[in-house]
């Protein structure tokens, strides 16, 4: 182990750039912002790869230095004083590097990097540029915390951290009323899950006596009793929050509004990185569901459903950055089917993917955005590709890869997580045929993302009024290439006929072997087929409605207008969640919180206090005479019954006495 | 020892002495109770004083020990230092009020 390299390294850097531009932010100039601001995800970036360079020993002809570096993972790492020490309870500092948290670094500080580039051009003209970019580091700060932890409390902390700065990314815009509310229900509703999360940690102290993942799955493995019971309700708290970090139903309402924030803050907090903590958390606790069937399930479930649900809504979104927002939530919801049949490397594989087209598509969505000086609606855009080529091309590569076609990154990872779910008997068979029904979604809304903006005829009024810039473009393009080439590591899972296994192997230390059975060869290449044909014919469709000239989506939405209201309005879940959940609360709060419990308990207590005090010093006011004559006449009194008590013998008998009588009387 | 000393303490006993001091206590203590004139009042706590004082030099003598008769100057010396100080205040009293009637000074009740 090298004496230099330090896990804590890595969160620190971004912290340092988030103090730097946070505490002097607006009396600094811009020269000095961005370099500190992107030097800080650039070194985190740096000490993961070299982290990453010395596991795989790559380098060490060329740098010397990682020849020192090669250490077995995982590598643990503890501040040697105790967090938290309650007798049984023993909590520290620690950070964990293994195969699972180098995967997430190095998506969390590879893709951060690359946002954090691309928003120097984004936001060049913005107010509170420094601000942004402290939020930016503040919340890379806390990402690398919650990938580092040790234990579940610490992986709490970073869970909460990025919550508050993704709260402030949505709300940056704070002096709109639409941005500043998605940041209070984004911030609300992820309440909802952390409630479970802590109950489900405090039901891991309870059970097992720690919060530490390595010493929970040792647990697990000594007493094989440990099954369903107690170890379902701990997944399920802990399924709430990954439910409300992932946006995954019933929690997803908060994702679709989070596009309030400025885009590169959707493509980096609302897309790749830490929505896709949910997930990171249920591969982290995979022991746990392991040894829940019933949890498991469930979570296989809520994917399922969700990733349907959300693509079902995306068809029909006007707003560019809202067909985004939803194809994630429903992409999230791949990942959850993955975990959901205990295919963990799969699931990871697809958040890393994933992380790179969505995080492409939301830049190119942001690109045109900015292009069009603000426009986000795709009705009014348009032929696009004449103006924004390396724009277009690089949508198109994102759109191909999100759609699952081969060889672009979506296709494995995706074709991963379904050929694992096909495998599990008839129920899994149930949520492949889900699974695929989305996948043709997929297809269909995002081609129509790309028609409309990028092809036909410009609809818009808006003129193209600036170029995007290099800082903006260059990001673009490594994550098009990424979109393409990033699937390759995981082959062998998806097509079947090469057998490298290099990142389910890869990931097998961490989260176990996946067992599928093996020679199914010619099952999973029918699998991959299907799943390939099943996304041209989203294609064809999107075609068929959205190529030039076309009546067809008007002429379907007359036809289908039920249907078509009610996929607009997103199935009117805000409205029935704020009916049946916001308005009985606020009603409650209203009447009984506030008149009942707050007016007529708390105050009336209080009124009553007073009252009390005032009469009972109204009547003792009166023995404060003023007359000093009346004191001393009580004065003398008082020294004439002292002198009769202490001089005549039968005074002191008065208490035995009385105590007699007390006693005769039967007490 | 002074023979008419000697005659003297056979003659007078200590009790009368003891009663004295208690009436001249008590006559104190209703002067202060009953008189409104302040300059009244103040002499009747010199008469307390004085009464306290008797008992102290009989206790003293009686059972030969100094000590009584030390408190007997402490006493004397504070009650000169508080004649002063009183007659003071009761004069700026009665400058500022034009009255010594105690009950009408009341100026601490609100």
């Amino acid at each position: 182990m090298n004496a230099y390299f330090h896990l804590w390294l890595i969160p620190l850097a971004p912290f340092i750039g988030f103090l730097f531009n946070g505490i002097f932010s607006r009396r600094l100039p811009k020269w000095l912002v961005t370099p500190v601001a992107l030097l800080a995800p650039l070194v985190a970036f740096a000490v993961v790869l070299v982290a990453a360079l010395g596991f795989f020993g790559i380098g060490q002809g060329i740098v010397p230095a990682l020849g020192s570096l090669p250490f077995p993972l995982p590598f643990t790492e503890t501040c040697p004083l105790a967090w938290i020490d309650l007798g049984a309870l023993h909590i520290d500092f620690s950070f964990v590097l293994d195969q699972l948290s180098l995967t997430m670094l190095l998506v969390v500080t590879g893709v951060g990097f690359l946002i954090h580039v691309y928003s120097v051009g984004y936001m060049s003209r913005e107010e509170g540029y420094a601000r942004y970019f402290s939020y930016l580091n503040l919340f890379l700060f806390f990402m690398t915390v919650l990938v580092l932890a040790g234990n579940a409390l610490l992986m709490f902390v970073g869970w909460e951290g990025v919550g508050l700065a993704s709260y402030l990314l949505i709300g940056f815009y704070f002096q709109k009323q639409s941005a500043a509310d998605a940041g209070k229900k984004a911030f609300i509703v992820n309440r909802i899950g952390d409630f479970g999360f802590l109950i489900g940690m405090f039901l891991l102290v309870a059970n097992f006596g720690t919060l530490t993942f390595t010493e929970i799955a040792t647990k697990l493995g000594q007493d094989p009793g440990w099954t369903g019971g107690v170890v379902t309700v701990i997944a399920l708290c802990l399924l709430l929050g990954a439910a409300g970090k992932s946006a995954q139903i019933p929690l997803y309402i908060w994702l679709p509004d989070a596009m309030e924030g400025p885009t590169p803050v959707s493509a980096l907090i609302h897309a790749a990185t830490m929505v896709t903590a949910g997930v990171y958390m249920i591969a982290r606790t995979h022991v746990l569901f392991d040894h829940s069937p019933f949890a498991l399930s469930v979570v296989a479930i809520i994917g399922a459903t969700t990733a349907l649900f959300a693509a079902t809504i995306a068809l029909v979104q006007t707003d560019i950055k809202r067909v985004l927002a939803y194809s994630t939530i429903s992409q999230l919801g791949y990942m959850f089917l993955g975990c959901g049949v205990a295919v963990y490397s799969a699931a990871i594989f697809h958040l890393v993917t994933h992380s790179f087209f969505k995080a492409l598509l939301f830049l190119a969505a942001g690109s045109v955005i900015h292009g069009l000086g603000g426009e986000q609606d795709l009705r009014k855009m348009g032929g696009l590709w004449k103006k924004m080529p390396v724009t277009f091309a690089v949508t198109t590569v994102g759109v191909l890869a999100i759609a699952g076609f081969p060889p672009f990154a979506g296709f494995f990872s995706k074709d991963a997580i379904l050929s694992a779910t096909f495998q599990q008997g008839v129920n899994g068979q149930v949520l492949w045929s889900v699974g695929l029904v989305t996948a043709m979604l997929t297809s269909f809304y995002m081609f129509r993302l790309w028609y409309l903006a990028f092809l036909g005829k410009p609809r818009g009024e808006s003129e193209h009024s600036h170029r995007t810039p290099f800082s903006m473009l260059a990001p673009l393009v490594i994550l098009a290439l990424l979109s393409i080439g990033g699937g390759w590591i995981g082959i062998e899972r998806s097509a079947g006929w090469i057998n490298i296994e290099l990142f389910s192997g890869f990931l097998a230390p961490v989260v176990g072997a996946q067992s599928t059975e093996a020679g199914n060869a010619q099952l999973e290449l029918i699998l991959s087929a299907i799943a390939v044909g099943v996304a041209i014919f989203g294609w064809l469709l999107a075609y068929l409605f959205y190529r030039q000239d076309s009546t067809l989506p008007e002429d379907t939405a007359a036809a289908l207008s039920s249907p078509y209201k009610l996929l607009a309005n997103k199935y009117f879940i805000d409205e029935i969640y704020s009916a049946v959940v916001v308005a009985p609360l606020l009603g409650i709060s209203r009447l009984v919180l506030k008149w009942v419990v707050d007016f007529a308990l708390l105050g009336g207590l209080a009124w009553l206090l007073a009252a009390i005090a005032t009469q009972t010093g109204a009547i003792l006011q009166r023995w404060q005479s003023g007359n000093i004559r009346s004191y001393a006449a009580w004065l003398a009194a008082g020294a004439a019954a002292l002198l009769l008590f202490v001089l005549v013998p039968w005074a002191t008998v008065w208490p035995q006495s009385l105590a007699f009588v007390w006693k005769a009387t039967g007490h | 020892m002074n023979p008419l000393y000697a005659q003297l303490q056979q003659e007078v006993p200590l009790s009368w002495y003891l009663v004295l001091s208690a009436i001249l206590f008590s006559l104190g203590v209703v002067g202060f109770l009953i008189k409104r004139n302040l300059i009244t009042v103040f002499m009747s706590i010199e008469l307390m004083l004085n009464g306290v004082n008797l008992s102290f030099v009989t206790f003293a003598h009686q059972w030969h020990a100094v000590k009584g008769q030390i408190f007997v100057f402490f006493v004397m010396m504070v009650a000169a230092a508080e004649a002063a100080v009183g007659l003071a205040i009761i004069i700026a009293v009665f400058r500022a009020r034009a009255t010594l009637a105690v009950d009408r000074i009341d100026l601490m009740k609100l």
